[in-house]
């Protein structure tokens, strides 16, 4: 009930956020010069035909104030219209949702894989803290994150593709090879593994920090003292104890990364030539795309605020105190 | 009777190589018999909970006993496997410790916790374990059992958690139970109710009780022993009635010199003129409610009507939530009250505008209660005390002089307004903060429980520098504080406070002989130890 509540309130404070980010990213992108018909033609070669490129801006709605585009643009959204790629020639929705399963199952490996790698080593440098393990630990999380993860991608497709040949070097998976089933998800995941380790990689090194700079401080607070003596031993103090309560801060950090995620999945992608939403958008931007670009903003906005909402979720549910009324 | 349950000998604990001394504990031996309560007192520093960690071998990582033994039923536990150390805390040994709010998990209820005890020492079933757990929530008379056991910690009160953990410890029937500053955290009302369970369960179970404290009022009311310890070492120990009537050492002798008695001095007279009066303050604080549904209306301060007259010292008392720090903060306008009005000699605080208010500010100065968060620790001192003029427009190298001024005033060495907070003790912090808020030289000083984390002498001496400066600079003081005996001590007049109401004001002498509101008495029966006093006055 408590649960439900919080999740409710939640719910209902996103909507505000959700309008606020498309109609600043409209509005901005209007300050941009040019338009889609500027795109299109210089695509067709550049004609300087002046009625076609009016035209074209009254077919597609552009000669409209920018106020009243505005409108249109929210009205199609609220019938869960995203409009039509000049571009792809497509409506965006169905150019997003080709793009999206890629990035979705890229997103929530490298999260899975960044948490719950992160969790662990995290925990083994906060029990041997100061000591060589932990010194290893910590010293490998920098390197993590001081590398770019283009540089990571690339020497990772030099080694283990081009050297080794044990996995592929890019794509989501092999083309016109026919697989199906099980073989298909295998061949996937093979293609998957480098880019999750990739994108992963970053992410695991500020989970690796929080976890142990949490450990570190739960293990310091009264109740890891009565756990003590009330006679259980470390590994259950930590297990019943101190985990939950040093996992909280690693949970906020969850809802406040898939924004980020999304944005570096723009390099991971292009690194291992994946047909996702990141790249999608950099090419959207590069063709002045406006509603595939709109599209992607309104996708990731719903996704981040979706991510967020689970957080808010679980959170409740790890720590009684929220949402107690106070 | 055997022998004695715990009996400590010789017990050395060594301190990390760059401690300001070589050892926590010397040389300390301490029998405590069964059905027996030894209360180990002294102050901060003074090696009375490493005492309590040394026994249960839950020290911190770099100290280490070097020295003695721990005999606990004939077996000594400094030799102990870790194993069977694990094995006798909380089922032989069990411990309560001073922090009701965070010695409980918050993420698990308090059931589970209290269940987790039975769960690693015996092997009951789960329906065996919650009737037991069940048993031990009533055995303690926490308010409906039920509902605390499947609660968690936030939701329970002070005294209620205290409650459970004191159920927790219990659970396993120990033949020791190591109580450190169990009370100090809660309200002298809850502190008289868990002392009494304490002391009524360990007579009915025949539990030997290791208790630790500062307080020599909870030692007259609780011990059948005493061992008063300084610097690591047992200075004296005996029955409590010895110990407490006729203390042998000097030390001894100083700490029970500095427990004010409850009753009065004889009354100073009061001028006629008021510097400040209060008259129908209120102050109400809601929270929560979205568009005003599950709002929360707390009146923290409801019509209080009060006088401060010049040069007198108002105490103000009451327990926790009682409204008695928001009336403070009111006086100062960090709180702006809904309703009434305040006057100091003349002009109404509540009417000035925020520049005007920056500018009487100076005439109401406040001295806060954590002597350890209320100073910046990234200034120097000496800074911290200069910065309320210089805003004021005093010239830096001015305000600077007149800090070493200050700082010689409140009895710190002047050379030392270049050190950092962090370098200096706790009662010489809140001297700082004595001289932070005398540098505006304010008329009156509104002092929010300035003793009140401070140790028994230290707390003398602050409180005697006080009534000093108040002679000296001819200041008024609204003095707050939870500490009966402190307002008997310190102060000319004294309102009770609950729940945002004064419920009784008059001379301290008057209300606290002869208390008119039930509430009033209630709280001067809760002071332990009320019919003890330190022999002399100080």
């Amino acid at each position: 009930m408590r649960v439900l509540a919080l999740a409710g309130r939640r719910l209902a404070a996103s909507l505000p956020t959700l309008v606020l980010i498309l109609a600043g990213m409209f509005l901005l992108l209007q300050l941009a010069p040019g338009d889609t018909v500027d795109a299109l033609l210089g695509q067709m070669g550049g004609g300087g035909d002046a009625a076609l490129a009016a035209e074209l801006r009254r077919y597609y709605g552009l000669d409209l104030s920018v106020p009243a585009q505005l409108a249109n643009y929210f009205w199609r959204l609220v019938r869960l219209d995203l409009g039509f790629s000049a571009i792809y020639g497509k409506p965006v929705a169905t150019v997003i949702l080709e793009r999206l399963p890629t990035t979705l199952l890229l997103m929530s490996a490298a999260l899975s894989f960044a948490f719950f790698v992160g969790l662990v080593l995290g925990v083994l440098a906060a029990r041997r803290v100061n000591g060589w393990t932990d010194t290893l630990i910590s010293t490998l999380g920098l390197v993590f994150y001081a590398t770019p993860s283009f540089w990571f991608g690339l020497m990772a497709i030099v080694l283990f593709s081009v050297h080794l040949a044990w996995l592929p070097a890019g794509g989501f998976e092999e083309i016109g090879a026919g697989y199906t089933g099980l073989r298909r998800v295998l061949d996937i995941a093979a293609h998957l593994v480098l880019p999750t380790l990739t994108l992963g990689l970053i992410f695991l090194a500020i989970y690796l920090r929080i976890m142990r700079a949490s450990m570190l401080e739960v293990l310091t607070l009264d109740f890891v003292r009565t756990a003590r003596a009330k006679g259980l031993d470390e590994t259950r103090v930590l297990t019943r104890h101190v985990l939950r309560n040093a996992m909280l801060p690693m949970v906020t950090l969850i809802g406040l990364q898939a924004g980020t995620m999304l944005g570096g999945s723009v390099v991971v992608e292009s690194v291992f030539s994946l047909p996702g939403l990141g790249r999608l958008a950099y090419e959207a931007v590069v063709q002045r795309d406006l509603n595939t670009l709109l599209g992607i903003v309104f996708i990731s906005a719903l996704l981040v605020i979706v991510v967020n909402f689970l957080v808010d979720l679980v959170y409740a549910r790890l720590d009684p105190r929220i949402g107690a009324g106070r | 009777m055997s022998g004695p349950v715990l009996s400590i000998r010789g017990l050395g604990v060594r301190l990390p190589r760059n401690a300001d001394r070589s050892h926590a504990l010397r040389d300390v031996s301490l029998d405590i018999q069964p059905n027996e309560i030894l209360c180990v007192v002294g102050e901060s520093g003074s090696g009375k909970s490493m005492t309590a960690s040394a026994v249960m071998r839950l020290l911190p990582a770099n100290v280490a006993i070097d020295a003695g033994q721990v005999l606990f039923g004939g077996e000594d536990l400094v030799q102990a496997s870790e194993a069977r150390m694990r094995a006798l805390r909380g089922a032989g040994i069990a411990m309560v410790f001073q922090e009701p709010m965070t010695a409980l998990n918050p993420l698990r209820t308090v059931g589970d916790q209290i269940a987790e005890m039975f769960r690693i020492h015996t092997r009951m079933d789960a329906a065996a374990i919650s009737a037991r757990t069940l048993g031990l929530l009533e055995e303690v008379r926490i308010p409906d059992p039920r509902l605390a056991l499947r609660a968690y910690p936030h939701e329970l009160s002070g005294g209620q958690r205290q409650r459970a953990m004191i159920a927790m410890a219990l659970a396993l029937d120990p033949k020791l139970l190591i109580a450190d500053e169990p009370t100090t955290a809660l309200d002298v009302t809850t502190q008289a109710q868990i002392l009494a369970l304490i002391k009524d369960l360990q007579r009915r179970k025949g539990t030997a009780v290791l208790f630790i404290t500062h307080d020599f009022g909870v030692v007259a009311e609780i011990a059948d022993r005493v061992a008063v310890m300084q610097h690591g070492l047992v200075v004296e120990q005996g029955p409590a009635s010895e110990v407490l009537h006729a203390p042998q050492h000097d030390y001894t002798r100083a700490l029970i010199a500095a427990v004010p008695a409850i009753g009065a001095p004889a009354p100073r007279p009061v001028s006629d003129t008021n510097i400040l009066q209060m008259r129908g303050v209120e102050k109400t604080y809601r929270t929560g409610g979205f568009l005003g549904r599950h709002a929360r209306v707390t009146h923290a301060v409801r019509g209080v009507t009060l006088d401060l007259p010049k040069g007198a010292t108002l105490g103000i008392v009451g327990e926790s939530g009682s409204g008695k720090s928001t009336l403070a903060r009111c006086i100062v306008r960090l709180v702006e009250p809904e309703r009434g009005v305040i006057t100091l000699d003349g002009t109404d605080l509540l009417k000035l505008r925020r520049r005007e208010m920056r500018q009487a500010a100076r005439r109401v100065q406040m001295v806060f209660q954590d002597p350890f968060a209320s100073l910046n620790p990234r200034r120097r001192a000496g800074e911290l005390v200069a910065q309320g003029p210089m805003v004021h427009g005093v010239p830096r190298a001015e305000a600077m002089r007149r800090a070493k001024e200050l700082f010689a005033l409140v009895g710190l060495d002047p050379a030392a307004t270049d050190r950092f907070p962090h370098e200096f003790s706790g009662g010489q912090r809140q001297r700082i903060g004595l001289a932070r808020a005398l540098a505006l030289e304010p008329e009156v000083l509104v002092a929010d429980e300035p003793v009140s984390a401070l140790d028994v002498s230290v707390q003398a001496q602050v409180l005697r520098l006080l009534q000093d400066l108040r002679v000296r600079l001819g200041l008024s003081l609204v003095f707050i504080t939870h500490d009966l005996r402190v307002a008997a001590q310190v102060c000319d007049l004294v309102a009770v406070m609950k729940d945002g109401e004064v419920v009784e004001h008059g001379p301290v002498a008057e209300v606290f002989r002869a208390p008119r509101h039930a509430y009033t008495r209630a709280l001067l029966d809760s002071v332990p130890g009320r019919h003890f006093a330190g022999a002399a006055p100080a």
